[in-house]
């Protein structure tokens, strides 16, 4: 008898696991969305839930039919935990499309792990390396949003338009730095820019007196690409030390904590450009109506910030991808995704900031927006945009031969 | 000479004195010698137990029963952690030194395997076979971990905690601004273990039962060493040095030669680390690791060689599954939380409240003091 039952419930198993490919598009979709809710960049990722979480709210937790659950995951930056946290999320909670992470080196890390996944989507959170799509891309990874060097397009000229010839680099030791001093160099020494100098600081460093002693005297400006805290301890120290070079900023240099700076050189900041993803000031309906939407799901009393970071609305972005993906083929996840994935490969993406297409790589290529500092007539200081540039592909208008990634020493034109 | 004839006694002594099987007088003289010294040998003389057994079975059959996730992530990713806490159980346990360089050790063979073997940075990595570039990763690791316990055995206390801290941050900042060996902040990616004999070890399974054989040749040698006149010797220098010293034992000697064991577990452990992970990175031997590995080895207990193992399977599950519990901006309350429960309510760790329950309700008059 019991022997019997057992047979029975085994048959049945067999059974519904025969059915379950077409019971399964009435069923949910798992997403697993990684982000760092621990470590340096915890305020950050938190809002990257925020963004991700305002993509599901905006369908009411719907998409191409079928009923969205979300698990989320945590990592600290760390590309080993990140791995982990993904892991669980593919392996042991079976989510179906997976949303994160949040930085480079994880994103490089996820990547790899994405390759001995292949019937899971991986779409990225905000992580922006290079070398993520460039360097041994994944078939079934996806990045809808632009990386550090796109985000610097057209930063260049806009130097050159402000009579800047030759530009002093101060930046971070690290893989995003060198992508965004790329993003500007590749079109600044393209049209007759010179960089003689470029001054490599270690990352959190808050003493940069000695490479203020290296400036030479003859440059037009300093391109500055370190993070909001440490740009204001650059300006102060330079100040100090009787400086009075004008700056160019990175995409999270001209962040609030430069605009509140209240040191001397404060006028000087008027006129800072700085370039990228999006911009506080951008007046498109599109962007508003983003705005709107995240202050009115996340007021500033719930912790979060009074407009939404980079991270919101690039995990947003991300998002959106996943989930209009999922309309386009009706919740379709069937055949290990692939038709899932052809359409995520083919689709324009509509986001705030602008229209999104995919590469051969599944990178984004997208806007990128060239901001200036004004002053406004109670006296504060507010970034406008000074104009934007569309289509901006991984490559940065070279072709694909003369491309190398980012580095120290790439590219050079002293 | 001298030390030497001391230590050959002393290892005659341990022996009888322990395995109870001599005669009165030889007992009699080893009660003499050294009356309270906590040698952790009791488990040894009893023979294989059931329970032996039943975790015997349990660890080989795991892959049989569990998921592919929770045999790699957490059962191989336990035993690699348990792995570099055991190394530093026996330093601290055994031979009363607490090094938090021990993260260090696993890092500098995880990153010499990286850069004399095969990964995803072609320019830095040599790409030599794995046979020649573990060997020579675990070689560098032990001569380097043994020089930090030449550094570090002049001092006591905490001060070679400090001393250790310094070196574990210094190696993370070298990591971290190298570019030329280190790679800088991106580390190497792409490190994975290899396929020997038709087994591809990157698979979950097979690499389960690569560290579960490893994590017990790391256990039974510390259990080996700790009967063996070398670890008699060196648990005596943790209770007494100076009259081990006056026994005529070269203190700084054997606790050099305790470092240079404890590197070569821990070097064990990072290379399995890194191919558990397929990367390295100097995150990976940063100041939360390094301090992760003392909390494994005190969670579990320094009492006895299978608590790091305890420690690091409770510490991985928390790892994981913390967040599932708790509201997720909250859930590393739910990590502390625990870890000060444990720490408070037994200074021994998971063993310490082990050996507690069975005091009260196994034998109650049992003495495990």
């Amino acid at each position: 008898m019991k022997k019997g039952a057992l047979v029975r419930t085994l048959a049945s198993a067999v059974v519904l696991a025969a059915f379950s490919g077409t019971v399964y598009s009435q069923q949910e979709v798992k997403i697993g969305l990684l982000a760092t809710l621990e470590g340096p960049f915890a305020a950050g990722g938190a809002d990257g839930m925020r963004g991700a979480e305002l993509a599901i709210k905006q369908r009411n937790g719907m998409a191409g039919g079928r009923k969205i659950v979300l698990i989320k995951a945590s990592s600290d930056a760390k590309p080993d935990v990140a791995v982990n946290a993904t892991r669980k999320l593919v392996e042991q909670d079976k989510v179906d499309i997976m949303v994160g992470p949040l930085s480079g080196g994880e994103g490089i890390a996820v990547k790899e792990y994405s390759k001995t996944q292949p019937n899971i989507t991986f779409i990225n959170g905000s992580s922006g390396a290079q070398a993520t799509t460039l360097v041994n891309p994944s078939t079934n990874f996806f990045r809808f949003n632009t990386e550090g060097a796109q985000w610097m397009v057209g930063l260049g000229k806009a130097a050159l338009d402000k009579g800047y010839k030759r530009v002093m680099v101060i930046a971070e030791d690290y893989a995003f730095p060198y992508s965004q001093v790329q993003g500007f160099m590749s079109e600044f020494c393209r049209i007759g820019g010179k960089v003689p100098l470029k001054a490599w600081v270690p990352l959190g460093g808050k003493d940069y007196s000695s490479v203020i002693a290296r400036i030479p005297k003859d440059i037009d400006a300093l391109l500055v690409v370190l993070g909001g805290a440490d740009a204001v301890n650059f300006l102060n120290q330079y100040e100090a030390a009787g400086g009075d070079k004008p700056m160019i900023g990175g995409s999270i240099t001209v962040s609030q904590d430069v605009l509140n700076y209240k040191g001397k050189r404060r006028d000087s900041l008027v006129g800072t450009i700085s370039a990228g993803p999006h911009a506080d000031a951008y007046d498109a309906p599109e962007w508003k109506a983003f705005v709107a939407d995240y202050q009115k799901n996340y007021p500033v009393s719930s912790g979060a910030y009074p407009t939404p970071s980079l991270f919101a609305l690039v995990y947003y972005i991300n998002m959106k991808a996943a989930l209009d993906g999922l309309d386009a083929v009706k919740g379709d996840l069937s055949g290990g995704q692939a038709k899932y994935r052809d359409t995520l490969a083919k689709m324009t993406l509509k986001t705030p900031v602008g229209d999104v297409k995919l590469d051969a790589n599944r990178q984004a290529i997208g806007t990128a927006f060239i901001t200036e500092v004004v002053k406004d007539a109670q006296g504060g200081l507010h970034n406008k945009v000074l104009r934007k540039v569309d289509g901006v592909d991984q490559m940065l208008g070279m072709k694909k031969e003369d491309f190398k990634v980012g580095s120290r020493d790439e590219p050079n034109c002293p | 000479m001298n030390a030497g004839a001391g230590r050959l006694a002393m290892g005659k002594q341990g022996q009888t004195t322990f395995s109870a099987s001599s005669g009165e007088a030889s007992e009699k003289r080893g009660l003499s010698l050294f009356p309270p010294v906590r040698v952790a040998t009791e488990p040894w003389q009893n023979p294989v137990r059931a329970h032996h057994l039943l975790v015997l079975v349990f660890l080989i059959a795991f892959p049989i029963f569990a998921t592919p996730f929770l045999t790699y992530q957490i059962g191989a990713q336990s035993l690699a952690f348990g792995l570099i806490a055991l190394s530093l159980t026996f330093l601290g346990g055994y031979g009363g030194m607490i090094s938090l360089a021990q993260m260090t050790v696993a890092g500098i063979a995880g990153y010499m395997l990286a850069i004399f073997g095969m990964s995803g940075e072609a320019a830095l990595s040599l790409g030599w076979s794995w046979w020649i570039a573990v060997p020579i990763a675990i070689l560098i690791a032990v001569i380097a971990g043994t020089g930090i316990g030449w550094l570090s055995v002049r001092t006591e206390g905490i001060y070679t905690i400090m001393i250790t801290l310094a070196i574990g941050v210094a190696f993370y900042s070298l990591c971290l601004q190298n570019y030329s060996v280190f790679n800088g902040f991106q580390g190497f990616q792409r490190v994975y273990a290899p396929t020997v004999l038709g087994i591809n070890f990157r698979e979950q399974t097979p690499f389960y039962y690569l560290v579960l054989a490893c994590a017990f040749g790391g256990y039974f040698l510390v259990k080996y060493i700790l009967r063996a006149p070398f670890g008699v010797a060196l648990q005596g220098i943790r209770d007494n040095p100076r009259r081990m010293n006056a026994l005529g034992f070269h203190v700084i000697a054997h606790r050099v030669a305790a470092y240079a064991v404890a590197a070569f577990i821990a070097a064990v452990g990072g290379v399995l680390l890194v191919w558990y992970n397929g990367l390295i990175t100097p995150n990976s031997v940063g100041t939360s690791w390094v301090i992760n590995i003392l909390i494994i080895a005190v969670l579990g207990g320094m009492r006895h060689p299978i608590g790091p193992f305890i420690g690091a399977v409770v510490f991985v599950l928390l790892q994981t599954f913390a967040i599932d519990l708790f509201d997720r901006e909250r859930f590393n309350l739910v990590i502390g939380s625990v870890f000060l429960a444990i720490v408070l309510f037994s200074p021994d760790g998971l063993l310490g409240l082990w050996a507690a329950w069975k005091r009260k309700f196994l034998k109650p008059r049992g003495g495990i003091k």
